[in-house]
């Protein structure tokens, strides 16, 4: 469920008056109940009703991330676009322009670098709302970018997941996206800069079988999918009913799989205070840049 | 996880998929002459001469145009050889060597040490099975954590002692079931992609069958790859592509042509290393044949790579992932 399909049209709407936009309320897929979107503003998105955490924009994460919202997008490189010349009911490359024009992002992954407590960070971004997240050439490469820069800056890299896994459209190119993003974790590994990976909801597939549990410390947001296949890929499979909240945040901690869970208000002081603690080693370096 | 291997017939020990009708027809003919000879001493030769060679051209025709569905059955054919079929065929001394050394043996990766031409080696392969009881002892080849996690271990075993790697992949994915996800599916599969790609000795991938998404590529991330002619290697299966994007699983034959799934296809888009021809009819036709090409290809292979210093071996090995799929990155 995206971002859009949790607005709703409150039933009130007609008794308001015509200026009042459509998008005053939300309703929260957690609990149900209407949320105005104002308050929704205040708290990141997380329901004031029942904590549930709503699906980010790219351009919020950023902004939530970085101290006082500041931070200063990088430019990804270009790849080769439609390596398979792909269709199916409808053309790759058209698909590609719908979501641009939807999401008015380039691709799946953002990167950024500025301040979260005081230190250098690099971040990137996963946009769910870009073709479900999913994992194709281009953002191979914007992982790749976001790594070599945060070696470059020795700075840590945070890496925000959302992906509903391979770009199927990119066939190979997309799995091969695997081994590359792998490598820029051990890039990161080598130059001693710290890693850590914010799993949000949700995060499956050729993603989570790569980069997205490889960090050096592992934190997610709760109650997230969190997984390899998918629940209903298991469910067709297995034909046995799946455990109370598996593959969320929780059971992912309670099997030993991830370090934390973070809510959305805590997750910048938890950022700061981890990247104070890991990248003591290269600070001043970092500071003298 | 079925098959996908329509079985027309299966006269005397053969096994035929749906468009190898003809040939399936022919050699009928052929074994029921070859019977009447037997039995009452007429000489047939001739004519089992003549259908042979009908049977041969019919095959040539089929197999030198295969549609990539078409691929997909062969490549899932029951009757090809299997990894631990490529193991004894190609491996002396092999010592299988079993556990993750944390909870479990998980039989759908088999592996160990032997000599490979000489050469001690460590193996490691996704095992199909090849009846329904050796089927269900390696789960199909669908592996578990455990799986991914023995063959960190033996990498990590080769790279102590300096040994290379050859990995059979062959698979139609990692095993999607809850204990699998419950123990870390993503994570074992994560790590061994790492492992391999950090392992400072040679490493030789050869797709022989399969080559099924995370769970190939799990064992995938090495110096070659090379693959059988009638291999596929895709990000997911035809069918399930089909399901999703066409929202029809009778589309599966569109989608193995969209995905690009052949070797011949990979090898156009630079992202595999080499094809190894089978024999006429496909490896399942004659294995013993198949084993012995692919020894040669390794055999072609491996020379070149043990000369190569662990940290240069290691930098190529980046270098031709990084590389895959960038050409025009500006
Ligand atoms: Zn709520």
């Amino acid at each position: 469920m995206s971002w859009m399909t949790e607005y709703v049209r409150p039933k009130l709407r007609g008794l308001l008056k015509r200026e009042v936009p459509d998008n005053l309320w939300s309703n929260c897929a957690g609990c149900g109940q209407m949320v105005l979107n104002k308050d929704l503003e205040r708290t990141r998105k997380v329901c004031p009703h029942c904590g549930h955490h709503m699906r980010a924009l790219v351009g919020e994460r950023l902004a939530w991330t970085f101290d006082d919202g500041a931070f200063t997008r990088i430019e990804l490189p270009k790849v080769p676009v439609d390596p398979l010349g792909f269709r199916d009911q409808k053309r790759y490359t058209d698909r590609l322009k719908d979501a641009r024009a939807k999401t008015h992002l380039d691709e799946s992954m953002a990167v950024a670098h500025g301040k979260i407590g005081g230190h250098d960070a690099v971040v990137a971004v996963m946009a769910f709302e870009f073709m479900a997240g999913t994992m194709g050439a281009a953002l191979g490469e914007a992982f790749l970018t976001a790594a070599r820069l945060a070696v470059l800056q020795k700075a840590p890299l945070i890496v925000f997941t959302a992906s509903g896994g391979a770009r199927m459209q990119e066939g190979m190119v997309s799995l091969m996206q695997m081994p590359r993003t792998t490598i820029g974790v051990q890039m990161l590994r080598e130059a001693g800069v710290p890693y850590i990976v914010v799993l949000t909801n949700p995060t499956t597939g050729g993603v989570t079988a790569s980069f997205a549990m490889l960090g050096d410390v592992q934190i997610a947001e709760p109650d997230a999918l969190i997984g390899f296949a998918g629940p209903r890929v298991i469910q067709d499979t297995v034909r046995e009913t799946l455990p109370e909240g598996f593959q969320r945040s929780e059971y992912l901690l309670d099997h030993g799989m991830i370090d934390l869970i973070a809510s959305r208000g805590e997750l910048p002081e938890v950022l700061g205070r981890l990247i104070g603690l890991l990248n003591v080693r290269n600070l001043p370096v970092a500071q003298a840049a | 996880m079925a098959s996908g291997a329509t079985v027309l017939m299966a006269n005397a020990m053969r096994q035929f998929l749906d468009f190898e009708k003809s040939v399936a027809e022919l050699e009928t003919k052929i074994d029921e002459l070859r019977q009447m000879s037997g039995s009452e001493g007429v000489n047939i030769a001739d004519e089992v001469g003549r259908l042979s060679e009908k049977a041969e051209k019919q095959l040539r025709g089929i197999y030198g145009k295969l549609t990539p569905a078409q691929k997909v059955q062969v490549a899932r054919h029951a009757q090809r050889p299997h990894a631990q079929d490529y193991i004894r065929a190609l491996i002396t001394e092999f010592t299988p060597l079993a556990g993750d050394r944390l909870s479990a043996e998980d039989k759908a990766v088999v592996g160990g040490v032997g000599r490979f031409e000489g050469q001690p080696v460590v193996v490691i392969g996704t095992e199909r099975g090849s009846d329904l009881e050796t089927r269900l002892v390696h789960n199909f080849g669908m592996a578990r954590p455990e799986g991914y996690r023995k063959a960190q271990r033996l990498v990590e075993l080769a790279a102590r002692f300096g040994l290379p790697i050859l990995t059979f992949v062959d698979t139609a994915g990692a095993w999607p079931g809850i204990d699998a996800e419950q123990r870390g599916q993503a994570e074992a599969i994560a790590r061994s992609i790492d492992v391999f790609l950090n392992a400072p000795v040679p490493v030789i991938v050869t797709v022989i069958g399969e080559g099924g998404s995370g769970g190939a590529v799990a064992l995938g991330a090495g110096d070659r790859i090379l693959m059988l002619e009638h291999a596929i290697y895709s990000v997911i299966s035809p069918e399930a592509c089909a399901s999703i994007l066409w929202r029809d699983p009778k589309q599966a034959p569109t989608a193995a042509e969209a995905l690009r799934l052949t070797a011949q296809d990979l090898l156009e888009l630079g992202l595999i290393d080499r094809i190894i021809p089978e024999p006429l009819g496909g490896a399942q036709r004659e294995p013993a044949k198949a084993l012995e090409t692919v020894r040669k290809a390794i055999a072609a292979e491996l020379p070149e790579l043990l000369g190569l210093e662990p940290a240069l071996l290691r930098a190529r090995r980046r270098e031709k992932f990084l590389a895959m799929g960038r050409e025009a990155v500006t």
